[in-house]
């Protein structure tokens, strides 16, 4: 019976050409806008780290005066001064910890008569790698007792491995970083999370390539490398930023459980609570959110990409209106038809499926030209300037998600018409013909 | 035109009708918030920057030795004046919407409380540097040789000097309605006195209103001043451009030298909006067509189904003027109600815009905008179906089918 169905519905398509274009290519573009922007959304919302997001966590502390303060209402700083930072750190409260500040590093050329560059600098703590789950490829990261003693290693990510020394490993060689020589410990595979979780508020993108070098925070310090964000609460000397006004950290770490997490809070409220007593704070304000908490407050996504799938779903609801005309249009012509087909015995039941299978062709075919759309949407998308531009691609759950949505649309939008043809009675269409 | 007829005809066939409505209002809800949405950022785009951005070439001198800072500059410079064409050569900072911002904030009160003062953000420009700017002096003056050779910054945020020059904008907002000359600047400890007001300069980093809120202070040769701002005629620029990179990598070795001119700054800051909107340009034209077509295509059904009915009325009298005119009042009156519905759901989905976005309201001009539009939009449209009908010959009444 359904490839009778699939009969009638393509001769009844075929019959009316145009009308049916008109409907699959309006299906089609509305589709094709919907997944590229889901994409964009999608790829842009994601968690970075799937497998430990959950664990990760992002703490704040206040350390700014009672200048504009309001009780219960001011949320706390989001980056942190490096004596708090520090304090933190060296308390140990959590599994691991990590202190954070991007920088741009000036990488001398290994050959005489090529140019230094600058490439982008992560100074941070020894738990990152661990915390973060960052893969090396050779060597491996440094040691709490190598970031005291402010030891002059670096580690550096695969991209400039292979710009520098081919992609052999260069564990051991020298590199200049900042006008400072550097003992290469580690070459890191790959890495790449996005959104870039850990540069948010530091002053770097939210998306797009890995940083090029790994420094441990006080040697990085030392080198005179300076963070790409500081935010300073009073006027100070900012050569001096460890013990300036200022704040220019990030602060991670990992717990496992709800309850570990809670006692962490806790830790932070009392710290702050102590911090008063010392006079160094005037408000008692900490957070700790999750890294897709963190993300979500930080308003990662922008709101265009935002703006645009909502714009596109708009669209596609006018496309899905515009095919219930049309439809309608069609099987209300065909009236006389289904008086015939009812009055040899067809049941209201049976022209009612006819006309969703016609429906359903329809979707079918627009999700088709939907995903063409889709494919030239996401090339534009990728020829574009914005940061995550590169890594915008169809991948099997979205495609699957284009047919699903065509059918979905196309099958809503097919209801009323085969509801209305399966209500005409029979006697009446036979009279008129 | 006598209405009740084509409502009462309506009142049949009340589904299509519903749909061509709700088509209507739907594309104007939405056509009303995209076209909002392009013209803000047009105007983002086109934000005026009063410095001589068809002349100036920026070049970049960073990671060069700091402690040499007071030796290479001079010397840096006296290199960039040799370059044939160039007209004024200073050191900066920054420059507008180069993304590197100095921001600070001051008070009209020596007592203005950190929080409450007006976020700006700082030039500090090298000798020459209003010269290579081209800014516009509207009151007061710039500053002299000695202020700038007095002015020294150290490691911190801002200046020694106790001058500053301030945006139109910026003494609009610190000082209403008054001359801002002579007026005073606070950050506890620091103040500054205005010696000059200058046409709007945009901040290296744009957002919302406060696009303008710029302020300017001398500053003597330092490791701070990394942007060698160059100014020669649009035509000489990008060989200019090319010299002055050329010149300065081979005088710094050691340090990262990058040249462009400020046409490509201002293009590159503003690409990703610029997409933005061809982007909503380009939705609102497939949006248009397919509301279009769909009206074309209900409206021709229509007119097939009728064809009897429309024979009949040519049978006893009415003229193809009168068919013609009936179906575009029928589809004015269609549209009017889809645009009423539209300009409320418009205005429904832009204060939830306002709610979660950064958007402004949607001005009332709107509202007879994009009904005009969505009516011309019907009325052409509805053209060829309703030619087709008026073409039906009166003899099809005395036909069976």
């Amino acid at each position: 019976m359904f490839a009778y169905y699939l009969d009638l519905a393509l001769r009844s398509l075929r019959r009316n050409k145009v009308l049916t274009a008109l409907m699959i290519v309006a299906l089609g573009l509305g589709i094709g806008a919907c997944i590229t922007t889901l994409t964009v959304l999608r790829l842009l919302s994601g968690d970075p780290l799937p497998q430990k997001s959950a664990r990760l966590f992002y703490a704040q502390v206040d350390p700014y005066t009672k200048d504009g303060y309001v009780a219960g209402k001011t949320k706390p700083q989001r980056l942190m001064a490096y004596a708090d930072a520090m304090n933190l750190l060296h308390a140990h409260q959590a599994e691991r910890q990590v202190a954070i500040a991007l920088t741009n590093a000036k990488v001398a050329p290994l050959r005489a008569g090529e140019h230094p560059f600058f490439s982008d600098g992560v100074m941070t703590t020894a738990d990152f790698f661990t915390m973060f789950d960052a893969p090396f490829q050779y060597g491996g990261g440094w040691s709490a007792a190598d970031d005291e003693s402010r030891a002059q290693v670096v580690v550096i990510s695969d991209f400039l491995n292979d710009q520098l020394f081919g992609g052999a490993s260069s564990v051991g060689r020298i590199i200049r970083v900042n006008d400072h020589d550097l003992r290469i410990i580690g070459v890191l595979k790959h890495w790449a999370p996005q959104p870039r979780f850990y540069t948010q508020e530091l002053g770097g993108r939210s998306y797009g390539d890995g940083d090029a070098v790994f420094l441990p925070l006080q040697t990085a310090r030392a080198a005179n490398m300076d963070p790409t964000n500081d935010d300073c609460w009073a006027v100070a000397d900012t050569s001096k930023l460890e013990t300036a006004p200022c704040i220019w950290l990030g602060f991670w770490v990992e717990l496992s459980s709800d309850a570990e997490a809670a006692a962490y809070r806790q830790f932070l409220s009392n710290y702050a609570q102590q911090q008063i007593a010392l006079g160094r704070f005037y408000r008692p304000e900490v957070a700790l959110s999750d890294l897709m908490q963190w993300l979500r407050n930080e308003k990662v996504v922008p709101d265009d990409v935002r703006l645009q799938a909502g714009l596109a779903f708009g669209f596609l609801l006018i496309c899905v209106v515009n095919t219930v005309g049309l439809l309608l249009a069609k099987c209300l012509r065909r009236s006389q038809e289904i008086g015939v087909r009812r009055a040899l015995g067809a049941m209201r039941r049976e022209i009612f499926t006819q006309f969703m299978v016609e429906a359903g062709m329809v979707g079918v075919a627009g999700g088709l030209l939907g995903l063409a759309f889709a494919e030239f949407g996401l090339w534009c998308i990728r020829h574009q300037p914005a940061e995550y531009g590169g890594l915008a691609h169809l991948d099997i759950h979205m495609f699957l998600l284009t047919f699903l949505v065509a059918l979905v649309s196309s099958l809503v939008a097919g209801l009323l018409p085969a509801w209305r043809a399966s209500r005409l009675a029979p006697g009446s269409q036979l009279k008129a013909a | 035109m006598e209405i009740r007829p084509i409502l009462a005809s309506l009142r049949r066939h009340r589904i299509p009708a519903i749909l061509i409505v709700l088509e209507i209002a739907l594309a104007c809800a939405v056509l009303c918030n995209a076209v909002f949405m392009i013209g803000q950022r047009v105007v983002d785009i086109h934000r005026s920057n009063a410095i001589d951005e068809a002349g100036i070439g920026v070049i970049t001198v960073d990671g060069s030795d700091p402690k040499m800072a007071s030796s290479d500059i001079p010397r840096n410079l006296a290199r960039l004046h040799g370059i044939a064409g160039v007209q004024a050569v200073a050191v900066s900072n920054t420059v507008p919407l180069s993304n590197n911002n100095w921001g600070w904030a001051f008070g009209t009160s020596p007592d203005t409380t950190f929080d409450a003062a007006v976020n700006v953000s700082a030039y500090f420009l090298g000798e020459g540097g209003d010269k290579a700017l081209g800014l516009h002096l509207l009151q007061g003056r710039f500053f002299n040789a000695d202020e700038y050779a007095d002015s020294k910054r150290g490691s911190m945020p801002l200046v020694d000097t106790h001058v500053i020059i301030v945006t139109q904008s910026l003494a609009e907002r610190m000082w209403p309605g008054q001359s801002a000359l002579g007026k005073v600047l606070y950050s506890k400890p620091l103040a500054y006195t205005v010696v000059g007001v200058v046409a709007d300069v945009l901040r290296p980093f744009v957002n919302s209103q406060k696009a303008w809120y710029s302020t300017f202070f001398p500053l003597s040769p330092d490791s701070a001043l990394s942007y060698y701002v160059v100014r020669s005629a649009p035509q000489d620029r990008d060989r200019v451009v090319r010299e002055a990179q050329q010149a300065l990598s081979e005088l710094d070795p050691i340090a990262v030298v990058k040249g462009r001119s400020y046409i490509d700054i201002r293009e590159k800051y503003f690409a990703n909006m610029s997409s933005m909107a061809w982007m909503l340009v380009l939705v609102c034209v497939v949006m248009l067509a397919v509301t279009a077509f769909g009206i074309v295509g209900l409206t021709s059904f229509w007119v097939q189904q009728r064809r009897r009915q429309i024979g009949i009325r040519r049978a006893v009298g009415a003229t193809r003027g009168h068919i013609l005119s009936y179906f575009r009042t029928e589809n004015f009156l269609l549209s009017t109600a889809g645009v009423l519905i539209g300009v409320m759901l418009a205005f429904g989905i832009n204060l939830y815009l306002m709610q979660h976005y950064e958007m402004n309201r949607l001005p009332w001009y709107y509202l007879p905008g994009s009904a005009a539009a969505l009516w011309l939009l019907g009325q052409l449209a509805v053209l060829g179906p309703a030619l087709r009908a008026a073409a039906v010959p009166p003899v099809v009444a005395t036909r069976s089918v």
